[in-house]
């Protein structure tokens, strides 16, 4: 299964305009500077924000399509959707967070040891650390069985031993799953070690050259020993 | 010491407070999380009793019940009785009096939820109706303790309004504060005493909890 999506949507500062798509099991990272629209893109693909023009499609299903005025809502979509902040649930504990809207919450513990917080399942969410609440996060989505996961800079409150520790553990992941992952970041190191695919994305449109022009005049620690591990550069219009 | 009027009472005031905290939860779900046009006036409006005297408000509950009123008039043609001095006028007097209680205590504490939880709720696939009671009430608990608590207050010590639609009948509308009035103007002074110091209590312990249940929400 593919999703795919042509989006258009005029924000505050310049108008947003991109098409792109990416299959099951690979993994495209939307990269660029902050306040790029990133973000408005992931919260359209999960139905939190209207696209103002554009089509949408996950398989043969149609989630939005300006034209014939399709718009289904985030409920009925089944995505997986890791948010910057996490967004869990005070009031729950990190087992019952997890376990949600599970399909089965014989899975939950198997995620939990899998992820290796099933010590804290008792925990809320405000009594244990960053990385293990983005843990948690991460099982939430996985329990439900996502069509498409979203991972919107998940990593972007961390410290840099933890981001390291889960950058491995979301590659992993990767193998695993079999769904269409897209994730955002702006740090290029995540986005060369994740990505399948690179879609970079400036002041709302895709930008070929931006990666070559950031670390040209950025080259980070690191990213020129990767370069033959460097995923291909591809990019869809 | 009139245990009836202290019966009545209470009895008032866990009705009102039952009945409001169903009705008034919606009503402040919906002022916290919508904007439509004239919403400030409908909020000006339900907190209206709040700046009205009692007696105002006694009057005009008097003509809306009435047996030529809108609502007095349905009443009795629906079961041929009055509204006006019984048990159930004074509770639907009671409940319009307390409405802002309910409502504003309510209102500060949905608007409080971060509407990013609300937002996962909706991806973990939780209808709106499904997400207020799953995640807005477990996590506005301390405004709707307050709330109830407010209205439950409010309605023990009401006594114009209570006293307009539904008088003095023993039993049925009678309450402890017009119980009080009655027995001083009978110069009857044990008897008011009586039942006055049995409100202390009550009401301070209430208080205490209001401001438990505050300093909870603020931690």
């Amino acid at each position: 299964m593919t999703i795919s999506a042509d989006f258009k949507k005029r924000l505050k500062y310049f108008d947003l305009e991109l098409s792109f798509s990416c299959p099951s099991g690979k993994m495209m990272v939307m990269i660029g500077p902050s306040g790029g629209g990133k973000t408005t893109v992931i919260r359209m693909l999960a139905g939190l924000e209207t696209p103002d023009e554009g089509m949408l499609r996950f398989g043969g299903e149609v989630w939005f399509d300006s034209r014939r005025r399709v718009n289904v809502k985030p409920q009925k979509r089944r995505l997986g959707y890791v948010f910057q902040d996490y967004n869990l649930f005070p009031h729950l504990n990190l087992y019952d967070n997890a376990a949600f809207a599970a399909v089965n919450k014989k899975e939950v513990d198997s995620l939990f040891e899998m992820f290796g917080i099933d010590h804290l399942k008792k925990r809320r969410p405000h009594m244990v650390s960053g990385g293990e609440r983005q843990r948690c996060a991460i099982c939430q989505a996985l329990a439900r069985h996502p069509r498409v996961l979203l991972l919107d800079e998940p990593f972007s409150a961390l410290d840099v031993v933890t981001r390291r520790g889960l950058r491995e553990e979301i590659k992993s992941l990767k193998g695993k799953l079999s769904c269409p992952i897209i994730y955002v970041t702006h740090d290029i190191n995540e986005a060369l070690f994740l990505a399948d695919e690179i879609v970079p994305l400036v002041e709302g449109k895709i930008d070929e050259n931006w990666m070559q022009r950031t670390i040209t005049r950025e080259p980070g620690e690191g990213m020129m020993t990767r370069g033959a591990r460097e995923p291909r550069l591809s990019l869809v219009y | 010491m009139d245990y009836l009027a202290l019966y009545v009472t209470l009895k008032l005031a866990l009705i009102t407070t039952v009945v409001l905290m169903i009705l008034a939860a919606p009503v402040a779900y919906f002022l916290a999380f919508y904007r439509f046009p004239g919403k400030s006036l409908a909020e000006a409006l339900i907190y209206l009793p709040l700046a009205l005297p009692p007696t105002v408000i006694g009057f005009y509950l008097i003509i809306f019940m009435g047996p030529r009123g809108w609502a007095g008039g349905l009443w009795a043609k629906l079961t041929g009785g009055s509204l006006l001095f019984t048990f159930l006028g004074i509770v639907i007097a009671s409940v319009i009096y307390s409405v802002p209680f309910a409502v504003q205590p309510m209102k500060a504490a949905f608007a409080k939820i971060d509407r990013r939880l609300l937002e996962n709720a909706y991806i973990l696939g939780l209808s709106k109706r499904a997400a207020f009671l799953r995640v807005i009430v477990p996590n506005s608990l301390g405004g709707i303790a307050a709330a109830a608590v407010l209205v439950f207050l409010h309605s023990i010590g009401a006594f114009g309004v209570l006293l307009m639609v539904g008088g003095s009948i023993p039993g049925e509308t009678k309450v402890a504060s017009i119980a009080i009035y009655e027995a001083v103007e009978m110069m009857n002074y044990r008897t008011a005493g009586l039942i006055s110091l049995s409100f202390i209590p009550i009401s301070y312990a209430f208080l205490l909890l209001v401001n438990r249940l505050n300093e909870g929400a603020r931690a």
